[in-house]
């Protein structure tokens, strides 16, 4: 049944016939009508954000604890300007949003008008796929049509752009069961001949890894379980990129920690040594491999992947598998069971190598019971959740990589930070979009004082919405990441990555209306780290912790795998010349 | 997607059977890619090129089915192995886009631009523009008593040859259409 409506009216029932239970948005003139409709229901939530960076990654947030697509609302020009940030972040880790921006009238495109940006032009190469709607007929189905772009094959940013009189005028809503099936169908059925392939392999391999990736998780909580099943029956090593932590529980026998760049000695021994990697859902990037050239020498690489153009990209593999992950993994399953759950004897020199890698204990750090490390503040806290179903966030640096070592995930959709773009200021609006999503949880955003400071107007949203998030800043009135390299390849000329004039964060959380304290003396860390789990309003701890503290362990650019720069191995004196110039003009 | 080799691959490739992606040697390749004739497809296409650094030697675009709404554009490209496989996939994970052939690889496929060359000159110059222009079936679409536009269809080389033939004779201008290409057979 076909109904008649406004554009504008479209659009909620749109968003309810896709299960939309929240929005995160920030009202203008361009999307006014929208907000007179939202205005007008209750079945969805609306957060008023302070910033529209921030709903986007808000939105991500959401989507990442939830596996369902982020959705976004805000206005023209400024508004859809200021969400690119967002947008880019979310291509670059696949992450499924719906972002609506308005657009002044079309007659009005093109003229320059108030508040006019080219947005499907901006965004074209930010977004997965974007639409400019030029009639209400079209607005329903492009809505529809946007939520299964978003979320089928590999999920990623989508964007409709909605011109003001496209609101208010009148057409015909088609719900999503009305409109023809999309042409966009990703496969998610492996080939079966390759997956095989991969099961021979599997049965011979004397020194395998499993690589996985964000892929794992994207695939939905299914394949996590798949995994562990499958690597917990094989008995082979399993590592994981920063977006894929939690796949495997960190609490399981075979789990070598994070990989790539500030990764764990074993998981990149691990890689460098193998004869066969299995990479599943991860993209062989540039923080993960290092030097391309000494990529893993000795292996097969397997590669299953939902994106074709992920295959080959960087590291030319034998074994290319397109399809889902979850359901690759079934198969896979399913054929070596039925070929009678081979494994190679050799395994367990393998484990034995590896084992003495491990027992290098590459995260040990000098510790101090005058100054709280960055490290141990980290074991703390998460001696004190462990146990609890714990989300965690992240900014982007430092504190973002000691996060991910020393911190446990034991399931997927708990663990929330930048990885491909990076992005500082990312931690605290994903924090609240989390606690939005699950209001009775416990959601801390591990964060540095610079990172923070990028979006912390959002602690005003987290207080109108009672989103009681934690945020937990490691603060070393530094920007860390920037001061380690500089002192690794700039000669120790610390050239403006320092904060002269932070604010007071205890004032400032209590300028927000929520509670702050801050802790320096590692006696007190404890108490401290209590209080701020404990408090159901949100809060703000200001850890002040060492300020030239190094995060090691550490690939230089430019190095492969087995030449790491391990923490307690460097002189002070030969920190300077650690990495060479060759490796200097990479990032 | 039916140009990705990677899709067959798994299958058909032995798992040891390992080719050198990253030989040095580019190679031109041209592309034929079907597309939902809307808005900004063609945006798409040329922001997938320069967004990551492609190269493209010609492009020519337009509608091939006004029912079914669609465009072929045809793009002549450069790179290594490892890169063409690239853009081919980069180019099948664009929505719009239907099918991307590799038309240098699958089998035999036919190739034709259209040229406009304006030829000025006088005297013996003009009679032997005039003569070479008869030896490549170049039809004269304008004259006067002192150029021609000669209008010239054929493979890239042969537009090539006419132009650097032309040149002494007082080559003036040159309007190039770009490569349109298709299969050959059915």
């Amino acid at each position: 049944m076909s109904r008649s409506m406004t554009g504008a009216r479209m659009v909620v029932e749109a968003l309810r016939d896709q299960g939309v239970d929240t929005v995160f948005g920030y009202p203008g003139g361009a999307v006014l009508p929208i907000y007179d409709e939202i205005f007008q229901q209750n079945d969805i939530k609306h957060i008023l954000v302070r910033h529209e960076q921030g709903a986007v990654h808000m939105a991500e947030g959401y989507a990442r604890s939830t596996g369902k697509p982020g959705v976004v609302l805000v206005t023209s020009g400024p508004g859809a300007t200021n969400a690119v940030t967002g947008l880019t972040d979310a291509l670059m880790d696949s992450i499924p949003l719906v972002v609506l921006t308005g657009q002044v009238p079309t007659f009005m495109i093109g003229t320059d008008g108030f508040q006019e940006a080219d947005t499907v032009g901006i965004t074209r190469p930010c977004t997965k796929h974007n639409w400019l709607v030029n009639d209400t007929d079209s607005l329903a189905e492009t809505i529809h049509r946007a939520f299964h772009v978003a979320t089928a094959g590999r999920p990623g940013p989508v964007l409709i752009d909605i011109p003001k009189d496209v609101q208010f005028a009148t057409g015909t809503y088609l719900g999503p069961k009305q409109i023809a099936p999309s042409r966009y169908q990703p496969a998610r059925k492996g080939d079966a001949d390759a997956i095989t392939r991969l099961v021979e392999l599997i049965e011979t391999a004397e020194r395998p890894v499993f690589y996985t990736g964000g892929g794992v998780i994207n695939s939905g909580p299914a394949a996590s379980q798949l995994l562990t099943e499958l690597v917990d029956a094989t008995g082979f090593p399993v590592t994981s990129t920063l977006m894929g932590l939690g796949a495997y529980p960190a609490s399981g026998k075979s789990w070598l920690g994070m990989l790539g760049m500030h990764g764990l000695y074993e998981a990149n021994m691990a890689m460098h040594g193998c004869d066969l990697m299995i990479n599943l859902g991860a993209r062989f990037d540039d923080r993960i491999t290092g030097r391309v050239a000494d990529f893993s020498p000795g292996s097969i690489k397997a590669h299953v992947d939902i994106d074709p153009s992920s295959i080959n990209k960087v590291i030319p593999v034998e074994l290319p598998i397109l399809g889902d992950v979850g359901h690759v993994l079934e198969d896979l399953l399913k054929i070596w069971k039925a070929r009678g759950r081979k494994t190679s004897p050799a395994l367990q020199q393998w484990w034995a190598q590896i084992e003495q890698w491990r027992a290098r204990d590459c995260l040990a750090y000098k510790p101090s019971d005058k100054l709280i490390k960055p490290q141990h503040a980290l074991e703390r806290l998460e001696a004190l959740t462990a146990g609890r179903d714990r989300y965690i966030t992240t900014e982007v640096g430092q504190h973002q990589m000691w996060a991910a070592q020393f911190l446990h995930f034991e399931g997927p959709n708990r663990w929330m930070t930048s990885g491909g773009l990076g992005t500082m200021g990312y931690g605290l609006p994903a924090s609240i979009g989390v606690q939005v999503a699950h209001p009775e949880a416990l959601v801390i955003n591990v964060a540095g004082d610079a990172s923070w400071l990028m979006n912390m107007q959002e602690m005003g949203t987290a207080v109108q919405f009672r989103a009681p998030v934690k945020q937990f800043i490691l603060n070393n009135e530094r920007l860390g990441m920037v001061r380690q390299w500089q002192q690794l390849l700039h000669g120790e000329r610390y050239s403006q990555s320092w904060s002269e004039s932070l604010p007071d964060f205890v004032k400032l959380a209590e300028a927000f209306g929520c509670k702050g304290r801050q802790v320096h003396d590692p006696a007190d860390l404890d108490d401290a780290i209590r209080e701020m789990i404990d408090s159901d309003v949100p809060f703000i701890l200001d850890v002040l912790v060492e300020k030239h503290e190094n995060c090691f362990p550490m690939i230089p650019s430019g190095k492969p795998h087995n030449e790491m720069l391990l923490g307690d191995e460097i002189a002070a004196d030969d920190i300077g010349s650690a990495i060479k110039s060759d490796g200097a003009v990479l990032v | 997607m039916s140009a990705l080799k990677i899709e067959r691959g798994a299958s058909s490739h032995s798992a040891y059977d390992l080719r050198d992606y990253h030989a040095a040697g580019e190679e031109r390749h041209t592309l034929s890619v079907i597309v939902d004739n809307e808005a900004g497809v063609l945006a798409r296409v040329i922001g997938l090129f320069s967004g990551r650094g492609y190269n493209i030697d010609s492009l020519t675009v337009a509608e091939v089915d006004h029912t079914g709404h669609t465009s072929r554009i045809t793009v002549v490209t450069r790179g290594t192995p490892a890169v063409i496989e690239q853009i081919k996939a980069q180019l099948s994970r664009i929505i719009p886009v239907h099918e991307v052939h590799d038309l240098t690889v699958e089998g035999a496929s036919v190739e034709r631009e259209l040229g406009l060359f304006k030829v000025v000159g006088s005297g013996e110059k003009r009679v032997e523009a005039l003569r070479i222009s008869d030896i490549f079936r170049a039809n004269v679409v304008d004259s006067t008593l002192e150029s021609f536009v000669f209008e010239i269809t054929g493979a890239p080389e042969k537009l090539d040859a006419f132009a650097d033939l032309m040149r002494p004779l007082g080559l003036a201008e040159v309007a190039r259409t770009g490569v349109a290409a298709l299969a050959r057979g059915h």
